[in-house]
């Protein structure tokens, strides 16, 4: 039972994870109905950013705020140099953009980095939590504190403040929020920085929880991340945060305890394929007519 | 010739079959695929298991191969009637994520290890390998393109055309989405599967990771880059994604950089693909073509 709860713990841990890419990808689906591959590579930059200056300063506050203001700065110009003027083509051709794009990054890393594995060593001002025989490592503990405080920080942005309303007017009509005028290009610039600084802090996160940084990191987040936001409803971030949970603790169970020799990796698109059939619109999705 | 030439010769003519398949389930009748490595794989496996278990020889096995491949082509064509655009894009993505971890992790398929031992392809008694392979492969390339050009001639082709344009009208005038959308499936999928016949073939040893997600990539990107919905963009796709590797051997760190920015650039400035509508080859052949009858 012990050994349970610890497995549940950690499949959470690993959710959250998820959840933190899959809410800045559903975020820019949401708003310009592009699939971010490359939002995986933003992720990548981000962890070997937060390494960097950690290694030279090592302080980590420093060093995730330095990784989150790369990535967003990046996410803006992934934004207006590539996607915005491919907006107008039917949609493989962004999609093969960012795939090129997260292609791209992947070897720049891999040539300013060298191919193997980093470290992420970090000592983590939190204690290991024990509760009778089961215990919590400082990482896991980090990464349940860091996403808790984020999605609460996105659901207050994205639902309490005047960003908020203009970001949920400009992903239902663009043209029509520009004429009730909002700023829809600062708009759409902003959703890219939020999303990809939190790409940033969920490269961080991985680091850390598993110790390991390297070039292709992005590569199966990539494409689980985009099963993930269908599952839970293209644009719908309660949803794709509901979706990864889930995932993450499927797959760890699954690794635990069945004993069929099935690839964790394909469990999300299985879940997403049936929940295609199924329910179209995703566990929390309200997109009906665009199915 | 040099069996260098040769190879990569071999490489670009099953690509641009596979391509060409491809083009017909995206370029013509408009269905978003990023799995078509899988169909590649499911013709190879199967060829490679007829081969190697049964001991049938390629020409027995291929009607059996398109068979086989086009029905499984057209059962991952169901989930187009009921999802479209990004939703059958992450779809297929996952169908061939499914089907390369089938292969993975089902014995029967060889596992991890892959199949090997797989005969050279004989004709009339003599084993094909090297210049007489090749001409193999362009017999059916030239198969591929005469299917790719009656297509886009035939009633069927047109019909899928208006499909692709808009769905709605196409079905109001009497064209069946289902019948259109599953035959297109159908045929590329029946293609890949020779492409992926030939490769076993060629290969004599596959394993699943030659038939991954990057791999589907790969076609997308040279149906693109040559020029979605024509005859011809298939092959100039797969040609010059085929031989620009190659060329950059020299620059052996910094090849994937190259290979990715290139990419990134044409689909950016070029989305239509190099012989697509408004892509920069016609309309510097537009100046020569002065009131002459406007292709489209």
């Amino acid at each position: 039972m012990d050994l349970f709860i610890e497995q549940l713990m950690n499949g959470l841990a690993i959710g959250a994870i998820y959840a933190l890419i899959t809410s800045g990808l559903s975020l820019i689906y949401g708003i310009l109905r592009i699939l971010h591959v490359a939002h995986a590579g933003i992720y990548t930059i981000g962890a070997y950013v937060g390494l960097g200056v950690y290694s030279m300063t090592g302080n980590l506050l420093f060093a995730i705020l330095a990784s989150m203001a790369v990535c967003s700065i990046l996410g803006i110009l992934v934004e207006r140099i590539v996607y915005s003027p491919l907006l107008k083509f039917p949609p493989y051709v962004p999609l093969i953009a960012s795939i090129a794009l997260l292609l791209g990054i992947e070897e720049v890393m891999r040539l300013i980095a060298g191919p193997q594995i980093h470290g992420f060593p970090v000592s983590l001002p939190l204690a290991t939590i024990r509760v009778g025989n089961i215990s919590l490592s400082s990482a896991l503990v980090m990464v349940y504190i860091v996403s808790i405080v984020i999605f609460f920080v996105l659901w207050i942005i994205t639902s309490k403040t005047d960003l908020g309303l203009a970001m949920r007017a400009v992903s239902q009509d663009m043209s029509i929020a520009s004429a009730m005028g909002i700023n829809s290009r600062q708009i759409v610039s902003l959703t890219f920085a939020i999303g990809s600084s939190i790409a940033a802090i969920a490269g961080i996160l991985v680091g850390i929880y598993f110790n390991q940084v390297y070039p292709t990191m992005g590569a199966v987040p990539a494409y689980k991340t985009l099963a993930l936001i269908v599952v839970g409803g293209l644009g719908s971030v309660p949803g794709a945060i509901l979706a990864s949970l889930l995932l993450g603790i499927a797959e760890t169970l699954l690794i635990g305890y069945a004993n069929i020799p099935f690839p964790r990796d394909a469990l999300a698109f299985v879940a997403m394929i049936l929940v295609l059939m199924i329910r179209p619109e995703g566990l929390l999705g309200n997109i009906k007519k665009k199915i | 010739m040099d069996s260098y030439i040769i190879t990569i010769g071999i490489f670009i003519a099953i690509n641009s079959i596979v391509v060409s398949g491809l083009n017909i389930i995206v370029g013509y009748a408009g269905q978003i695929s990023l799995g078509h490595a899988a169909f590649f794989g499911i013709g190879a496996y199967t060829a490679a298991i007829l081969a190697t278990k049964a001991g049938l020889s390629f020409w027995l096995s291929l009607p059996v191969v398109i068979v086989i491949t086009g029905t499984i082509g057209l059962l991952m064509g169901l989930p187009s009637l009921r999802v479209r655009e990004d939703f059958l894009a992450i779809t297929t993505i996952g169908i061939n994520f499914i089907v390369e971890a089938f292969f993975m992790y089902v014995p029967f398929f060889g596992g991890a290890l892959g199949i090997g031992g797989i005969p050279r392809i004989e004709f009339f008694g003599t084993p094909l390998h090297g210049f007489a392979f090749l001409v193999l492969c362009l017999v059916f390339l030239v198969i591929a393109l005469f299917i790719s050009w009656w297509f886009t001639k035939a009633w069927c082709g047109l019909a899928c055309f208006t499909l692709r344009d808009d769905e709605v009208a196409a079905s109001t005038i009497g064209v069946s989405p289902v019948k259109f959308k599953l035959l297109a499936f159908v045929i590329g999928t029946a293609m890949a599967g020779i492409g992926g016949a030939l490769y076993a073939h060629y290969m004599r040893f596959i394993s699943a990771s030659d038939f991954g997600f990057p791999v589907s990539v790969m076609m997308l990107s040279m149906l693109v880059v040559g020029g979605m919905g024509t005859v011809w963009g298939p092959i100039l796709g797969a040609a010059i994604l085929g031989i620009l590797p190659e060329v950059f051997r020299p620059l052996i760190d910094y090849r994937m950089l190259l290979y990715a920015t290139l990419l990134l650039l044409v689909i950016r400035l070029q989305p239509g693909g190099i012989l697509g509508d408004n892509g920069f080859v016609k309309s510097r052949l537009k100046a020569f073509s002065r009131g002459g009858k406007n292709e489209k």
